[in-house]
């Protein structure tokens, strides 16, 4: 999978524009032109290019910014506690508030506030991000001043992790452009978490223990919830991958030092190996994500474990 | 006293002012460890009855009765908190379908002990040690083989058969005194079917349990328990003991039932059936609700609905019942 998506980006980013055109001068001429082009290897054909890619990337070495003139690696390892950061958050958030608020319009199903969230949850559903991001400015930034509109605050450098966790003004600005990510996913998560416990609640295994007399908190959270759990894990990791991918809007918005940002403005220059570096690695990272995810399930669902009793027969 | 006493039960879906009944003014009563069979068509409320027994109906659907009694305590008068204390220790019940009825993400040991650790004895409730060992005296009292080893078994590992007596095993972990078991053996295949017929016929006599056993088959009915209820659209057409109501049924209702068994039908190319289907609970018709269904269907019974009419340990809704073998011809109500 990781070696299509890079056959992809990387053949894609070569229609993109001529990115010599970007690096040298206006009146450059054709002579230099053919010189920059034959030292950076872009004369050679497709294939033998695609392959020094390759090569060279599961080594970690995705070529030199062809903007910037710095390793890709590097450039990337700056940017990755940034994004991070700011989609872990998000995640977070998403989970945390989304899930109680599912379990919370399931079980209350005709109360006035479920059905306010539930009108709300349409709005986050349907407005797009960066609308909710510049709402956001506009508000808690520009009118009321509380808190910063671009940019990360203060980092504390961690060995080669920054981190604007620590800080006061790292996390002042961490504030808006997390929840204008999560805004969505959170809408999602409840909504999910709401349809499944619904479904679940009906189940007879729920009947079962309503007629063994259980509380209704062992009930609803000890087996309607942990039954609920299955599916919505499956879509919170997926979403976690699009969580990152997704922060290139957010972090444009707010001029959030990422690797989103990178991206944006690798595209300006037809930066070839910074685009395909970061496909890559968002693609590594939706597979990295995948692989957590079925080990959660193994975790929540014993079905899936290799049985230690056999199957039985009466 | 009667264990279970019950009045005049009504549940209905729907509007308040169209309600759809599916239970019409059911009474039924049942005396300690007696065993009772609520016999019936598909949608003819047999479990929506044991459904408002156990306080399950979910809304929409409301309950109404004159008098739901356990034991002389009024259930309907009961907080849902004093209610589930009833539920589940002295009123067990389980369900048609085993292996959906077990929470797939617990083992077996876990949901008995569950049971126990909500309604158990002050020793079961603290020690997780002593949930276990009865855990497992529990599954070897429904006869579940090499029952240490199931004890840490998943719900998907079972079979149906096996999954069922483990229902039964947490339905019995309290010492109920009264079980009802809607259609516990429609999902099973006819050899375990028996089993776990001859396996609740035992714990009935064992524990001085009584029984409701809810099922459309009257054969099952029949050879598992002492006294039966014939349930149609809701309300009670016929009720007597076993012997007497095979042997002569009184009501026209009941009689079509008998005669759709299949061993009553051997070497006839078709079954004999009752033609048409139950009303539904929306479109009744005015009179008797079998009406449009009945052989002997007279003028005043699409007129008028039949009162029950309560004889030496028996219940008859029909104005013009079938005559008893040996008795002098005497229609009722007239």
């Amino acid at each position: 999978m990781l070696i299509a998506v890079a056959f992809i980006a990387f053949a894609l980013f070569n229609f993109t524009g001529d990115p010599v055109v970007f690096m040298v001068g206006q009146d450059a001429t054709q002579a230099e032109k053919d010189q920059l082009r034959h030292d950076l290897g872009l004369d050679r054909p497709f294939v033998v290019q695609f392959a020094r890619f390759v090569g060279r990337a599961v080594q970690g070495d995705f070529g030199r910014s062809l903007r910037q003139g710095r390793s890709v690696a590097e450039l990337l390892k700056e940017r990755l506690p940034a994004t991070v950061e700011l989609a872990v958050v998000a995640a977070v958030l998403a989970l945390v508030v989304g899930i109680p608020l599912g379990i919370y319009t399931a079980l209350h199903r005709d109360s006035p506030l479920a059905h306010a969230v539930m009108a709300a949850s349409l709005v986050g559903v349907s407005l797009p991000t960066f609308l909710i991001g510049i709402v956001l400015i506009l508000v808690f930034a520009v009118r009321l001043k509380w808190l910063p509109s671009f940019g990360r605050g203060e980092t504390v450098a961690i060995g080669w992790w920054t981190t604007g966790l620590l800080t006061a003004s790292g996390r002042k600005a961490l504030i808006l452009p997390a929840i204008t990510l999560s805004l969505f996913q959170m809408t999602l998560v409840m909504r999910l978490v709401r349809a499944e416990m619904i479904d679940v609640l009906k189940s007879d295994f729920i009947r079962f223990a309503r007629a063994r007399g259980l509380t209704e908190r062992a009930i609803h959270f000890r087996h309607a919830l942990r039954n609920t759990l299955v599916p919505v894990i499956t879509i919170t990791g997926l979403q976690l991958g699009a969580i990152i991918a997704f922060a290139i809007i957010t972090e444009t918005v707010f001029q959030w030092p990422g690797m989103g940002l990178l991206f944006i403005q690798a595209v300006n220059f037809a930066d070839v190996p910074v685009m395909a570096a970061y496909l890559c690695l968002i693609a590594l990272v939706f597979v990295a994500i995948n692989l957590v995810v079925d080990l959660l399930y193994y975790a929540v669902d014993p079905r899936l474990r290799v049985d230690r009793t056999a199957t039985a027969s009466t | 006293m009667a264990l279970l006493d019950i009045e005049g039960l009504s549940v209905a879906f729907g509007r308040p002012d169209s309600p759809i009944r599916a239970v019409d003014g059911v009474d039924l009563a049942i005396e300690p460890g007696e065993t009772v069979g609520l016999v019936g068509e598909s949608g003819s409320g047999k479990s929506v009855t044991a459904l408002a027994v156990m306080g399950l109906v979910d809304p929409p659907g409301r309950v109404v009765a004159r008098r739901i009694a356990f034991a002389g305590r009024d259930l309907a008068a009961l907080t849902p908190a004093a209610r589930r204390a009833i539920v589940g220790k002295d009123i067990a019940m389980i369900f048609q379908d085993p292996l959906a009825a077990l929470d797939p993400c617990y083992t077996v040991a876990f949901q008995i002990g569950e049971a126990l650790r909500r309604h158990g004895t002050p020793d079961e409730r603290r020690s997780a040690r002593r949930r276990r060992a009865r855990a497992l005296e529990l599954l070897a009292q429904v006869e579940i083989p090499d029952a240490r080893a199931r004890l840490d078994a998943w719900p998907h590992q079972l079979s149906g058969g096996m999954a069922q007596r483990v229902m039964i095993a947490i339905a019995i972990a309290c010492k109920p005194r009264l079980l009802i078991a809607d259609e516990p053996t429609t999902a099973l295949d006819v050899t375990v079917q028996a089993q776990v017929l001859e396996l609740l016929a035992r714990l009935t006599r064992e524990h001085g349990m009584a029984l409701l056993l809810i099922s459309h088959d009257l054969a099952v009915v029949a050879q598992s328990v002492s006294r039966v209820a014939v349930l149609y659209a809701g309300q009670v057409m016929e009720e007597g003991r076993v012997p007497a109501i095979f042997a002569s049924p009184r009501h026209p209702y009941t009689r079509a039932l008998i005669d759709a068994l299949p061993e009553h039908n051997v070497g006839r190319a078709r079954l004999a059936a009752l033609p048409g289907v139950v009303p539904s609970a929306s479109a009744r018709p005015p009179g008797c609700l079998l009406a449009p269904r009945c052989p002997r269907v007279r003028e005043r019974c699409r007129i008028e609905l039949p009162r029950p009419a309560h004889g030496e340990g028996s219940v008859l809704r029909c104005f013009y019942p079938l005559v008893p073998r040996g008795a002098v011809a005497a229609d009722m109500g007239t």
